[in-house]
């Protein structure tokens, strides 16, 4: 391939199955909100399987990690983000308390067992 | 800013404007997104990617969960429209976000052409601060106080995308793994705290479960088999349960 052509493959790639699958339903949205409401059927599916994917994406980071993340034992990962949820669900489900817990489990955990 | 009997109103747009911007400034979705974006940035510069095409899709799409696909998928030679089914699956809780922000932004004397740009702001951060703020603000200021927050809080992504992306590139291996890990948790703990009906967190435990089974079974597709068997399930349990009771 061309070098330039290379170069903006990534961002063609961004706009035509990153920016257009997501945007279309926010258009959606906008030309058809006068006719659904917030518990119709389809909306309350389609918002259970939109929660599902983001789930299994982030089940897939954390088990299936990839680079730097990769080096640090599966075991510790799986713990630090148990622990995490904990600490977020114990401090009145507090993100900030979550991820922080979480972070400081895993690089304990990273440091005292990576190889 | 308080509930005021009387709605506030701002001298013009560009006041409203900045005073939206400032709301995104001091909320507590600036230290989310701050997390969430240099998590992404690392993401980013993980998947070979640059740190300005982490910045334009920012821009464009302006969803962290269609970015983390993205970004995860493009470059390993998943089939394209894999990835943007799952993209565009991931992207369906934004239609039912638009049609109930929608008539809180309309005046008696709105345009269509004054919504096309809260209706691509639209998402999670901004949709909640729009429906806590914007009822007490004056009818003409609701659009210019709604793009200047989302303006603040789509600069703020963009900046902590770059600050995490040479983070990564510069930081030791096991400092560079704790960044990575923040995508995976700060989405996690996110998506509990927004699901408050039993449908909500079923789905989200079933997406845990049935994604990795998936990918260790070797399924294609397996990001939207993840959802439409777990979303489907969910959505049943649901229906019987509301069906009983």
């Amino acid at each position: 391939m061309n070098p330039l052509l290379m170069e903006l493959w990534p961002y063609f790639l961004m706009v035509l199955v990153g920016y257009l699958p997501n945007e279309v339903w926010r258009v959606f949205g906008l030309v058809l909100a006068r006719g659904l409401n917030e518990d119709s059927q389809v909306v309350v599916w389609s918002r259970a399987v939109a929660t599902a994917i983001l789930a299994g994406v982030i089940a897939k980071l954390i088990l299936f990690s990839t680079g730097a993340l990769a080096a640090i034992p599966l075991s510790v990962r799986v713990i630090a983000a148990v622990l995490g949820f904990l600490v977020f669900l114990g401090a009145r489900r507090s993100v900030f308390a979550g991820v922080l817990a979480g972070e400081i489990a895993l690089l304990a955990g990273g440091f005292l067992f990576s190889h | 800013m308080p509930a005021m009997s009387a709605p506030v109103a701002f001298s013009s747009p560009s006041a409203a404007f900045f005073a939206g911007a400032k709301t995104a400034v001091t909320s507590v979705f600036m230290l989310v997104l701050a997390g969430t974006y240099i998590g992404i940035g690392a993401l980013t510069h993980d998947f070979g990617l640059s740190s300005w095409w982490l910045a334009i899709s920012t821009v464009l799409v302006w969803a962290a969960p269609a970015q983390v696909i993205l970004i995860t998928t493009v470059t390993t030679g998943a089939a394209l429209f894999e990835i943007a089914l799952a993209v565009t699956l991931s992207a369906v809780r934004l239609f039912p976000m638009v049609v109930a922000l929608m008539p809180v932004l309309r005046g008696p004397t709105t345009r269509l052409r004054d919504l096309l740009l809260p209706t691509h702001f639209t998402a999670v951060s901004m949709w909640v601060e729009s429906l806590r703020l914007l009822p007490s603000i004056a009818h003409q200021c609701r659009i210019p106080l709604c793009n200047g927050m989302s303006a603040g809080y789509m600069a703020t992504a963009a900046v902590f995308g770059f600050v995490g992306f040479y983070l990564a590139a510069g930081l030791p291996p096991l400092l560079a793994g704790g960044l990575l890990f923040l995508t995976p948790m700060s989405f996690l703990m996110s998506t509990a705290r927004n699901a408050r009906m039993m449908l909500d967190k079923l789905g989200l435990v079933l997406g845990l479960l049935i994604g990795p089974l998936l990918t260790i079974l070797d399924v294609n597709l397996d990001l939207m088999w993840t959802g439409l068997i777990g979303g489907t399930l969910a959505y049943l349990v649901h229906r019987i349960r509301e069906a009983t009771t």
